[in-house]
């Protein structure tokens, strides 16, 4: 009887290999409209983009835009600018949000709930909407303003907007919550007993929370700000809308580029050298993440 | 509640899941804050002090070991709190990972342990400082079964050795009496009973005590009146101890100190005998548990090795028996609220 048997080790072998490689085609045919859409929408334009960067106003190649890049200062400044600005939000940002994300994971589930949903809100009205808003809150004759004047708190309008601080009012409120979010789950999936381990080992508050929970909390923080800050570089409402023109991010003038000089080449220079600068920042942050976990070990 | 620990003992707070022996020590390492009471280390009050002051070891059941240092951070940990330095911090460090046969693991990682390692390390972690007291709250209770029995008697060396006063919160039994040299019996956040293991097996004084610890057997007696015999099911027995009153009272027998006895065998002095009918026969391996019933229904258990001849000498179901035990095994306890 157990003659007649294949061997056992190759028991329905290979029609368990094909089952399996059909499967693999299955899952590969599924993700098909979401990779057709991405290069469509995603890889086709930037492939162009990169082409009409390198093509100058007699439609040969040249090196034009690149060079202007580098060599006129209001470039560099433009450039400056955006790195300050986006700095200073994800500092800002890290400054507000990392007590609140703590407030918030220390709250009882109720209370914690309805704080998130006073940061979730707004985070889902539009930019464009939540901009205007403060629009109207900071300027010259303005909610703000007003109030401060009839409370007698300063004399004069604070020019509290169409300059620097004005944007980073606007960004810092927009981008909060993407800082927010991830930390609060960095913060929550912390064992409240190692604190309770830290401080029956000796620790102060203040020491177990250095020792203890910042460490722990540092990956939801990091990756909160490697967010916002890649975001702010890309920015072009707040500042368009807050800025007033005097602050110049490369999301402005790009679109100064084309729509008061009609230079796509340029437009598309300053394009790809933000996306490269992006990149690079990206690629950074993940070895920085990883860097810390090794180092971690080392406490 | 009244408590009070001797130096360097190993005391055990046992209770089921709710009844308040966590809570006991979550006041004693200070996380929780009563709405009264005293805590006295030694001569020093020290209700208010904040927990990081108590200067208090503590193995948590989650074990709750950093997962950003490695095994050597973990452990020197508490000594850096208290500004040990450079050779000695190393050298402490390592002492105390050799004393829980973790040697030469400082470098590794807390996610590559197993369970038991980290049970160690944990261990390490609250001994290294040399705490006045080390607490510990069901620190065997994610471990196998196999792994538990030994580190429970590794845990009971340890404190052999070091000396360390020590106070244990369990919910099994069996662990309790391994470990303890006293245990303090919890239910409703009272404490029950406080005794060595054996005085507390032997001598519970409760129906919750007797029942929690051990298997047994309780059953309703009428004391007669001279207070030193009872009445069960129409069958006289004699009690260990004089009776503080006569009338309806609780009994409890264990059932590994019955004995069946043979039908032409002879009541010698300071020997109780039951007559019962046998209704069940469990067979479990190492032991059995027959289980027979008296004339007035009540169920009386009986607990004996099974080797070939004492399983082959067993009467079978429906069979009339004579169960033996030892007068001094009778134990009359003291809450009789039938």
């Amino acid at each position: 009887m157990s003659e007649t048997r294949a061997p056992v080790d190759d028991l329905h072998a290979q029609a368990l290999r094909r089952d399996e490689r059909k499967e693999r085609w299955l899952l590969l045919g599924l993700s098909g409209p979401a990779l057709l859409l991405l290069a469509v929408i995603m890889i086709l334009p930037v492939a162009w983009l990169l082409g009409l960067s390198f093509i100058g106003d007699d439609g040969h190649f040249t090196w034009t835009h690149y060079e202007r890049m580098w060599v006129q200062p209001s470039f560099r400044r433009i450039f400056f600018t955006t790195f300050q600005v986006s700095l200073i939000t994800t500092l800002l940002c890290l400054l507000a949000g990392y007590p609140l994300a703590y407030l918030i994971a220390q709250l009882p589930t109720r209370a914690a709930n309805l704080c998130l949903i006073a940061i979730l809100l707004p985070f889902w009205t539009s930019v464009l909407v939540r901009t205007y808003a403060w629009l109207v809150l900071l300027q010259r004759k303005g909610l703000i303003n007003q109030w401060g004047l009839s409370m007698g708190w300063w004399d004069e309008p604070l020019a509290l907007v169409h300059n620097l601080t004005g944007t980073l009012i606007g960004m810092v409120h927009i981008m909060l919550p993407f800082l927010v979010l991830p930390l609060l789950g960095a913060m929550r999936s912390i064992d409240m007993n190692l604190i309770k381990a830290a401080s029956s080992l000796g620790a102060s508050p203040a020491r177990a929370f250095r020792t203890v929970f910042l460490p722990l909390s540092l990956p939801g923080l990091i990756a909160g700000c490697v967010i916002i800050f890649i975001l702010c570089l890309g920015f072009y409402i707040t500042p368009a809308v807050l800025g007033g023109g005097k602050v110049i991010m490369v999301s402005n003038q790009i679109a100064n580029d084309i729509e008061m000089f009609f230079n796509w080449g340029a437009a598309s220079a300053l394009g790809v050298v933000l996306l490269v600068l992006t990149l690079m920042l990206l690629w950074l942050a993940s070895r920085l993440m990883r860097l810390d976990r090794v180092l971690g070990g080392e406490g | 509640m009244d408590l009070a620990v001797r130096p360097g003992e190993f005391l055990t707070l046992l209770g089921p899941s709710g009844s308040g022996k966590t809570t006991l020590l979550m006041v004693l390492a200070g996380f929780i804050r009563p709405d009264q009471g005293s805590l006295l280390f030694g001569d020093e009050e020290v209700i208010r002090l904040a927990p990081h002051k108590r200067n208090i070891g503590m193995v948590f059941q989650s074990y709750a070991l950093f997962p950003h240092m490695d095994v050597a951070g973990n452990v020197a940990y508490p000594l850096i709190l208290r500004g040990v330095k450079g050779p000695a911090l190393a050298e402490r460090v390592e002492k105390a990972l050799e004393t829980v046969q973790l040697s030469g693991y400082g470098q590794r990682r807390i996610d590559a342990l197993s369970g038991g390692q980290r049970q160690r390390v944990a261990l390490a972690r609250a001994i290294v400082f040399e705490p006045r007291i080390v607490l510990m709250d069901e620190p065997l209770s994610a471990l196998d079964k196999q792994l538990r029995e030994r580190m429970q008697i590794e845990l009971r060396r340890l404190h052999d050795q070091l000396g360390t006063t020590t106070i244990y919160v369990t919910h099994d039994q069996r662990e309790a009496l391994t470990m303890s040299d006293r245990i303090a019996v919890i239910n409703e956040g009272r404490i029950q009973q406080l005794d060595s293991p054996r005085t507390l097996y032997e001598r519970p004084v409760s129906r919750f005590v007797a029942e929690f610890i051990g298997e047994s057997t309780v059953l309703n007696v009428t004391v007669g009146p001279a207070r030193d015999t009872c009445i069960c099911a129409g069958q006289v027995l004699k009690l260990a101890q004089t009776a503080s009153r006569d009338g309806a009272a609780l009994l409890m027998l264990r059932p590994e100190r019955l004995k069946v006895l043979a039908a032409d065998a002879q009541i010698e002095d300071g020997k109780n005998q039951l007559q019962a009918r046998v209704v069940d026969n469990v067979y479990q391996g190492d032991s059995f548990l027959l289980q027979a019933q008296l004339t007035d229904g009540s169920v009386i258990g009986l607990r004996g090795i099974a080797g070939t001849a004492e399983l082959a000498a067993l009467p079978a179901r429906g069979e009339t028996l004579r169960l033996g035990f030892d007068v001094s095994d009778t134990v009359l306890l003291a809450d009789s609220n039938v």
